[in-house]
């Protein structure tokens, strides 16, 4: 029973570490290629979101991604959390317009867009996004840092990833050859060019840093509440390692004549 | 069961009327377990917490759920961002589902080695089987409510197996569906039976505790306790035995729910369900992948479903499999290793039901799905015939005190003085 004992103690420690950790586990890592080493701030136990840059994630996402990709899930209002002020929000929202309606005469009618609107989406529907692109639909990129083996990694490798192709790999016309994408060939070209959008902040825009950014962004939109989520961890492992060990006073206290 | 005397005149009023109070007492209270009952015996309470955790945080992300394929994904995702706590709930009750197999798998790995299934606990053993096959069931379609791509897959393929049976299959299969393909008929039928099933679950839990308290727990050296000297009443003993290990288990849950709430998922269940999009590749919840394994260790599609609910009938009839006299696997020197190979033998399988069906990874999975087999339907039933086992103890108290105990063998483990 001792080797049962020790072989669960063993894999239990194995698996919470690994959860607890991150490391992909054997059934993922079959059909990821290496990811890029980067790391986050969001990451650990303790991370929490870099508000800058998730600020000029948006900012790339806005002026480059959104050409193509919808994040419907997201509201202007949820930009709050990333450190925008009430009036920058409004202030965004505005910028586009979006369609409501009916109005009393029975009409859809424009209106620029408020804090509630979700995001707008480039395309009206799934055909009209494959019609201007050359048959390949953009995903919609609200989950997308978790939709991914490898998450906000893949999709900064996917955004930096793109080479030549080895010379026995034919690329068609209208795609391209990235060496993270499953399969290599995709629809998406590389749209990051240096110096693609200018950072209010001074920052470079270099592929890399946008593509961090904007790794970044997408992390926070695919999982709001992570900050939340782990400061409550925090606090709950907490008092159950004072319950777990008060409990353990007690058994032993009960259980000392029986013993 | 006599009644109680309760200090409360309240309590004593109802249990006059109503013996729920004495019932409690007796079942929870004076329970007699052998004293040498180890922390696996915990694990049983641990699958009963989880229990309730599950149906308590499924009943409030039903409150939030729309079960119609154009809502169901983005009612999770409401849930996830604009529910107070939603993401709470959510991932509790989606690691949730993980940690019941866990505590469940360990505690069926617990009976299988302490003989807990034997004579005259065949009846205990069953219905938790049943409680195991329903859990399947229910995990299979909570699975399907968020309406994901693995969701829908998974739908497809798993209801697609019945389709294997001769005459009847394909019409089973529509009536399941409830059309022609997985659709909103099939997403609505999943939800109620999701909801109403673990209650179903819980009565079949009352049962296998009523099975229970008839026999009385086993216990490490898997002979009966002689008298109270073998044994110690559940309350305060095992309660707080119980509570400790329970703290212990929420630490590992909680790591999982808030650090890392989506290592057990798949990350194609965050892409919306498309009928016209099959993933590169379907597999199931890894609580599945050794059924998995071995419903594709055949080639053929029939062979491998009868092989896949086989591997959940022999132990239905386990009881009678095992021709051994002796319960613990303790006193069992030649049937020891084969648990333990037994127990790496379904880790492999779940290994390769995680795998691509293809090269070297079918042979091991037919090789492994063999050795299941050869365990119960013929290791189990020799080994008990050719097995000389170790002599067991006289007493359970002999055995447990022999160590220099407090009391002298054969002395009353008098239960602590609790106000």
């Amino acid at each position: 029973m001792r080797a049962m004992r020790t072989a669960f103690i063993a894999a239990g420690l194995a698996l919470g570490l690994t959860g607890v950790l991150g490391v992909p586990g054997s059934a993922r890592a079959a059909e990821a290629v290496h990811l890029p080493e980067v790391s986050f701030s969001h990451e650990g136990i303790f991370g929490t979101f870099d508000r800058g840059s998730a600020q000029r994630g948006f900012q790339v996402y806005k002026e480059v991604c959104a050409a193509c990709h919808s994040m419907r899930l997201v509201s202007y209002r949820n930009l709050a959390e990333l450190g925008f002020n009430e009036d920058e929000v409004k202030a965004i929202a505005a910028q586009y317009e979006v369609t409501a309606g009916p109005n009393d005469q029975g009409e859809m009618f424009q209106r620029p867009a408020v804090a509630a609107d979700r995001f707008k989406s480039p395309f009206p529907n799934d055909q009209a996004a494959r019609a201007s692109n050359n048959g390949a639909l953009p995903p919609d990129l609200s989950l997308m840092a978790k939709a991914r083996v490898g998450g906000e990694k893949y999709i900064y490798g996917l955004l930096t990833g793109y080479e030549e192709a080895p010379a026995e790999v034919t690329v068609p016309d209208g795609q391209y050859y990235n060496k993270y994408f499953p399969g290599h060939l995709l629809g998406m070209p590389p749209i990051l060019q240096p110096d693609g959008v200018t950072y209010a902040d001074g920052t470079p825009a270099t592929v890399e840093q946008m593509a961090h950014d904007v790794a970044t962004f997408l992390t926070w939109a695919a999982e709001p509440n992570l900050e939340a989520r782990k400061q409550m961890g925090i606090k709950v492992i907490l008092f159950l390692l004072v319950f777990t060990g008060m409990m353990y006073a007690v058994k032993r206290k009960v259980w000392a004549d029986v013993h | 069961m006599a009644a109680q005397q309760f200090k409360n005149p309240v309590v004593n009023w109802i249990d006059r009327r109503l013996p729920i109070f004495t019932m409690m007492h007796h079942e929870y209270n004076e329970y007699m377990m052998p004293r040498n009952a180890n922390y696996w015996w915990s694990f049983g309470a641990l699958a009963m917490v989880v229990l309730i955790t599950m149906i308590v945080t499924g009943i409030f992300l039903a409150m939030n759920y729309t079960a119609h394929t154009s809502m169901a994904f983005e009612s999770v995702e409401r849930i996830m961002r604009d529910v107070n706590y939603g993401w709470l709930l959510r991932y509790i009750h989606m690691n949730g589902a993980s940690m019941f197999f866990i505590v469940v798998y360990i505690h069926m790995f617990r009976g299988l080695y302490y003989g807990s299934y034997k004579t005259p606990r065949e009846l205990l053993w069953m219905i938790g089987v049943v409680i195991l096959l329903l859990m399947m069931a229910t995990a299979f379609m909570g699975y399907v409510l968020p309406w994901g791509q693995m969701s829908f897959w998974g739908a497809t393929v798993i209801t697609n197996l019945f389709s294997a049976f001769p005459f009847v299959g394909d019409p089973i299969v529509t009536w399941l569906w409830g059309g022609f393909s997985v659709d909103n008929p099939t997403l609505n039928r999943f939800f109620a039976l999701h909801f109403v099933l673990p209650f179903v679950i819980l009565g079949v839990v009352i049962l296998h505790v009523a099975a229970l308290h008839v026999t009385g727990s086993n216990n490490p050296l898997g002979i009966e306790p002689k008298g109270p000297q073998d044994t110690v009443p559940f309350n305060p003993y095992l309660t707080v035995k119980d509570g400790f290990a329970l703290g212990i288990f929420l630490i590992f849950f909680a790591a999982f729910v808030f650090f890392n709430p989506n290592y057990l998922g798949h990350p194609d269940n965050y892409i919306p369900a498309n009928p016209l999009v099959t993933p590169a590749h379907i597999v199931p919840e890894w609580y599945f992948l050794p059924f998995y394994a071995i419903l594709r260790a055949v080639p053929d599609k029939l062979g491998g479903v009868l092989l896949m609910f086989g591997a959940i009938a022999v132990l239905f009839v386990l009881p009678w499999l095992d021709t051994s006299k002796v319960r613990s696997t303790k006193f069992r020197p030649l049937y020891k290793p084969f648990y333990y190979i037994l127990m790496a033998d379904c880790v492999v399988l779940g290994y390769i039901g995680s795998q691509p069906p293809e090269g070297i990874y079918v042979l091991i999975g037919q090789l492994a799905t063999a050795y299941y087999f050869l365990h119960f339907l013929v290791l189990t039933p020799l080994i008990g015939k050719i097995e000389r086992p170790r002599p067991l103890p006289a007493s359970i108290s002999e055995s447990v005190l022999k160590g220099g105990g407090r009391f002298p063998a054969g002395a009353t483990a008098k239960p602590m003085e609790k106000a």
